[in-house]
C-alpha cells in the first residue's frame, strides 16, 4: 500500500478562472470552426441516416479481389459503388448510394433488387457478413428521432438543476453539454468518420458522461458557496474546481483507459465509437471546468455576499485552504 | 453513515449475492447454459439476456404497408359497393363512377333516386361491427352532396387509420403463419407504430427467401374470361405469355375459401402443380358457377395475373380442383405455403433490412469481450494502485454493479444491441466514479483532521449526495431518450438508466457495508486514502 501513487498533488490552488479570459473565445472559436466544416466539409454521414445500402463481404478463400469487386459492382448498374478494405484484406466494404425512383416504394424495390444482383454476383466467392439496406422513409425519422430525443432530455435536465440548484447552473450545464455535442460532431466531421446510429449513442453516451462530470462540479461549488459567503465568485469556483480536481483526474483517466483498450482491441465496429468517446471524455472534462463553471460568473450567479462580479469582497484572504481548516 | 444494522446488513448481502446468481445465466454460453440449467428444477431463474442481431447474427426486415395500394384497393371496393348497391336499387347514374384519391364521386340527377340511394350510401359509409364498438359518432366514409345531384364519398383520416389499423393485425397473423410453417427458427414479428411490421429471425444470414415469402400478396381469385360482349370486364396480363386476357370483374371464389394447398405432380404430364381444396362455401359457389359455365374458359388469377385459364369440361362439385402452369417445384412449394398461411391484405414494402451474418456478430463478440477484459484489468490496476485496499473495495462494488445490471436486464427481458453495451460502458464510468468520489471526499474529510470515523461519515454522507445529483440528472436524460428514441437508442436509454439504479444502489449499500466492516475490523486510527 506505500507504492499508491497520486497523480494530483493535495491543495492544488489552480487559479482555473483566470483562465475563462482564453478558454471561452477558445471553445467559442472551436465552435464556430465545427459549424463552418459542418457546411464546408459536410458529415460523412451514414446510411442510417442518408438512406442506401452496406454490404460488408468476406473472401471465403485468400484475399479479397478489390479491384475485381469494384468493376463488377459498378457494372451492374446501381450508380457508382464505394468499395474499400474494412479492417483486414479480406474483407471489403461496399456502399451503394439511394436508388432513384419516383416514389419511396419503388426506391425501397430498387434497393431490394440491388442485394439480389449483389448475392448473386459475389455470393460464390464471398460470405456476406453484414447485409444493410435503409430506405428513404426510415432513415429522416431516425435523424429527427434521435435529436428530438437529445432536445427533450436536455430540456428535462434544465428544469431539474433549475429545481435543485439555481437557475445559472442550469444554463451553464445545458451549454456545456451542447459545447461537447457540437465539438463531438465537429470530430466526426474533421476524422470524416462515419456518422450513424452508432455515433448517436457516442453522443447520448458523451451526453451522459459530460453531465455526471458538471453537476459533480457544481455540487461542490454550491456548497463552497455556502461555506465561503466572503469571498468573490471565481475564488469560491476555483476552490471547488481544485478541491474535486484530483477526482476528475482519476475518473476522467479510468474512464479513458477503459476506451482505449476498447479503440485497440474493440473491433471495427466498436473503433469509431470508442475513438469519439476518447475525445468526448477529453472535451467533456474540459468544459465542466472551463466552461460550465465560469460561466455561472458571466450569468451573474449570487454569492452570500451579494452579487457576483462586483468588487464587494476586493481583498480575498489568500491563505484560503488554511482557512477551510479553520 | 457508518453504522449499519445487522439485519440491513445481511438484506444488502442478500441482494447484491442474488444480483449476483442472477447474473450467472447470461456470463455462459448458450449450449453451457441449457446443459447447466436443464438439470436444475424449472423455478431455478434461468433467463439470460437476449443478445441482440447485430450480435448474434440474424436477419431483420422492417416493413411497411403500403398505404397508396391499400387506398387504392379500398376505393375500388368501394366503387364497386357503390355499383352494387346503385343496381340493386335500379338508381340510374348520369356518367360514370369517377375514382378520386381517397374516393369516389358521381352524379344521381333525379331527387327521387337520390333519396332512396342515400340511406343505403349511409349504410356502406358505416361497416359492420363499426356501430357496436367503433368510437361513436365517427364515419369511416364521409359523404358530402354537391351541386346538381353530385355525391363524392371519401375516407375520413380516422376511417383510414383504422382500416391500416386493422390490415396490421392481419398482416402480422398473416406473416406468422408465413414463416412459423418451418418451426425450427424463431421469429419474432412485432408491430411497430401504425403501419410497420418489424419480423427478425435470429441465425438467419440470407433472407432472400423470407423476403420473397414477405413480399407476395399471394391473393388467389377464380373469375371466368370475358365472353364476347358480355358486361364488366378488366384487362389481365397472362403470367407466361405476357398477352392480354380479358376477364370478368366478378369473382366465383377467392383464396380465403381455401382450407387447403398441397404441392404436387400432375398424374399425367408430371408437371408441378397445387392441388386445393374449398371449404363449404367455396365449394359451393365453385360447383354453381362450374356448373352454369361448362365450356367456358376459368381464370385462375394470383396477384391480379392470370397463372392459367382452363376450359371448364365437367361441373366440379367436389370442392377441389388444381392449379397448373409452368412452374418449378420450388415454386409450387411456395406457392402453396402461400396459399395455406392466407393472403396478405395489402402490400408490403421493405423498408429497412439489416442482416448480420453469425461470423461477424461472433468477432464483434469476441472483440469486444477482449477489450472489456482489458479495460477491466487497466481500470481495476488503476484503482488498486491509487487506492490500495480501497480500491479493491471499489473493483469489487463495479463488478457486482454490472452484473445486477445484467441481472436486471436478464429479468425484464431486455434484449442486448451495440449501443446497450455502450449504455454499460458508461455505467462501469459511472460506477467507477461514485467510489472515487467516496474516496476523495474521505480523504478531503480526513484531512481537515477529522477523526477516521467522523470523516467516513462525513466523507460518504456528500460524496452520497453529490452522486444522487449527478446520476438523477443523467438518470432524466436516459428516460426521456427512452420514451423519444427509437431501437437503438432505447438500448442505449435501457442499460443506462438501469445502470444508474443499479450505480446508487451500490454506493448507498455495498461500498458502504464493506468499508464500515473494514472499520469495524481494524479501527485504524488513521485513514490512508
Amino acid at each position: 500500500m506505500a507504492i499508491r501513487f497520486r497523480f494530483i498533488p493535495d491543495d492544488t490552488k489552480f487559479p482555473f478562472m483566470g483562465f475563462r479570459s482564453v478558454s471561452f473565445p477558445f471553445s467559442a472559436l472551436l465552435s464556430v470552426l465545427t459549424v463552418l466544416a459542418f457546411f464546408a466539409i459536410g458529415v460523412n454521414f451514414g446510411i442510417d441516416f442518408k438512406g442506401g445500402t452496406l454490404v460488408e463481404l468476406q473472401a471465403k478463400t485468400g484475399n479479397a479481389n478489390i479491384s475485381d469487386v469494384r468493376d463488377r459492382s459498378n457494372a451492374l448498374g446501381f450508380g457508382s459503388v464505394e468499395v474499400a478494405e474494412f479492417g483486414s484484406p479480406r474483407e471489403l466494404l461496399l456502399r451503394i448510394e439511394l436508388q432513384t425512383a419516383p416514389t419511396a416504394a419503388e426506391q425501397e424495390r430498387a434497393q431490394q433488387n440491388v442485394v439480389t444482383k449483389l448475392r448473386e454476383n459475389f455470393g460464390e466467392a464471398y460470405e456476406f457478413r453484414r447485409v444493410e439496406v435503409v430506405g428513404p422513409r426510415v432513415s429522416g425519422e431516425l435523424v429527427q428521432n434521435g435529436t428530438l430525443g437529445v432536445i427533450v432530455g436536455i430540456l428535462g435536465v434544465l428544469i431539474y438543476l433549475w429545481f435543485r440548484f439555481e437557475w445559472q447552473f442550469a444554463i451553464g450545464a445545458v451549454v456545456a453539454t451542447l459545447h461537447d455535442i457540437v465539438l463531438t460532431i465537429g470530430f466526426f466531421v474533421v476524422m470524416q468518420l462515419s456518422f450513424d446510429m452508432t455515433s448517436i449513442a457516442v453522443i447520448l453516451t458523451i451526453l451522459g458522461y459530460s453531465l455526471n462530470d458538471t453537476v459533480v462540479v457544481y455540487d461542490r461549488i454550491r456548497e463552497m458557496l455556502r461555506k465561503y459567503k466572503k469571498l468573490h465568485l471565481y475564488e469560491v469556483i476555483d476552490i471547488a474546481i481544485n478541491s474535486t480536481l484530483s477526482r476528475t483526474v482519476i475518473t476522467a483517466t479510468t474512464t479513458f483507459l477503459a476506451m482505449l483498450a476498447m479503440a485497440i482491441f474493440g473491433g471495427e465496429v466498436l473503433r469509431s465509437f470508442s475513438l469519439a468517446m476518447l475525445f468526448g471524455i477529453v472535451v467533456g472534462t474540459y468544459s465542466s471546468i472551463f466552461i460550465a463553471a465560469p460561466i455561472l460568473i458571466y450569468l451573474g450567479l449570487k454569492t452570500g455576499s451579494g452579487e457576483a462580479g462586483k468588487d464587494e469582497a476586493v481583498e480575498a484572504p489568500k491563505p484560503v485552504a488554511a482557512k477551510a481548516r479553520a | 453513515m457508518m453504522r449499519i444494522s445487522r439485519f440491513r446488513a445481511i438484506l444488502i448481502v442478500l441482494a447484491s449475492l442474488l444480483g449476483c446468481l442472477l447474473a450467472v445465466p447470461s456470463l455462459m454460453p448458450e449450449s453451457t447454459r441449457k446443459s447447466v440449467f436443464g438439470a436444475l428444477p424449472s423455478w431455478v431463474p434461468q433467463k439470460a439476456v437476449s443478445l441482440g442481431l447485430d450480435l448474434q447474427g440474424g436477419a431483420h426486415v422492417l416493413l411497411e404497408i403500403d398505404r397508396a395500394d391499400l387506398i387504392r384497393s379500398m376505393t375500388t371496393q368501394l366503387r364497386d359497393d357503390v355499383r352494387r348497391v346503385l343496381r340493386e336499387e335500379r338508381v340510374s347514374l348520369q356518367g360514370g363512377i369517377a375514382v378520386q384519391p381517397r374516393g369516389v364521386q358521381f352524379r344521381i340527377a333525379q331527387a327521387d333516386d337520390r333519396a332512396r340511394a342515400m340511406p343505403k350510401l349511409r349504410e356502406l359509409a358505416q361497416p359492420a361491427g363499426q356501430q357496436i364498438f367503433g368510437p361513436t359518432g365517427t364515419q369511416t366514409i364521409d359523404i358530402t352532396e354537391g351541386p346538381e345531384g353530385q355525391i363524392t364519398m371519401a375516407y375520413s383520416e380516422l376511417g383510414l387509420n383504422e382500416r391500416i389499423r386493422r390490415v396490421g393485425q392481419q398482416t402480422v397473423e398473416v406473416i406468422e403463419r408465413r414463416i412459423n410453417i418451418d418451426g425450427t427458427k424463431e421469429p419474432s414479428i412485432q408491430r411497430q407504430g401504425l403501419d410497420r411490421i418489424l419480423v427478425q429471425v435470429p441465425g438467419l444470414t440470407d433472407p432472400q427467401q423470407l423476403k420473397e415469402r414477405l413480399g407476395r400478396t399471394a391473393k388467389l381469385q377464380f373469375r371466368f374470361v370475358a365472353e364476347a360482349g358480355g358486361g364488366d370486364t378488366e384487362q389481365m396480363r397472362n403470367r407466361d405469355t405476357g398477352s392480354p386476357v380479358a376477364v370478368e370483374r366478378s369473382v366465383i371464389v377467392e383464396g380465403e375459401d381455401l382450407i387447403d394447398a398441397q404441392a404436387s405432380f400432375d398424374q399425367r404430364t408430371g408437371q408441378p402443380i397445387v392441388n386445393f381444396r374449398f371449404n363449404i362455401r367455396g365449394a359451393q359457389r365453385f360447383g354453381d358457377a362450374t356448373t352454369r359455365g361448362v365450356g367456358r374458359q376459368l381464370a385462375i388469377v394470383l396477384d391480379n395475373e392470370v397463372i392459367s385459364a382452363p376450359v371448364v369440361q365437367t361441373p366440379i362439385t367436389g370442392g377441389s380442383g388444381q392449379i397448373s402452369g409452368q412452374f418449378t417445384v420450388e415454386q409450387v412449394n411456395n406457392l402453396s405455403l402461400l396459399l395455406r398461411a392466407g393472403a396478405l391484405p395489402a402490400k408490403l414494402s421493405i423498408v429497412e433490412e439489416r442482416t448480420v451474418g453469425a461470423g461477424l456478430g461472433a468477432d464483434s463478440i469476441r472483440a469486444g469481450l477482449l477489450a472489456s477484459y482489458l479495460a477491466t484489468a487497466l481500470v481495476a490496476t488503476f484503482m488498486i494502485a491509487t487506492y490500495g485496499f480501497f480500491g479493491v473495495v471499489a473493483v469489487l462494488a463495479v463488478t457486482v454493479n454490472v452484473l445486477m445490471l445484467l441481472a436486471l436486464l436478464a429479468l425484464i427481458g431486455a434484449t442486448l444491441t451495440l449501443p446497450g453495451i455502450a449504455g454499460i460502458v458508461l455505467t462501469v464510468g459511472m460506477a467507477v466514479d461514485a467510489n472515487v468520489l467516496i474516496y476523495e471526499r474521505v480523504r478531503e474529510e480526513a484531512r481537515l483532521g477529522r477523526s477516521p470515523i467522523s470523516a467516513l461519515d462525513a466523507g460518504f454522507e456528500r460524496a452520497l449526495s453529490t452522486i444522487v445529483d449527478a446520476n438523477l440528472t443523467t438518470l432524466i436524460a436516459a428516460v426521456v431518450l427512452f420514451f423519444l428514441g427509437s431501437g437503438p437508442v432505447r438500448g442505449f436509454a435501457v442499460t443506462l438508466s438501469l445502470g444508474i439504479l443499479t450505480t446508487v444502489f451500490t454506493a448507498f449499500t455495498l461500498s458502504r457495508l464493506m468499508i464500515a466492516s473494514w472499520y469495524r475490523w481494524r479501527r485504524p486510527a488513521k485513514i490512508v486514502i
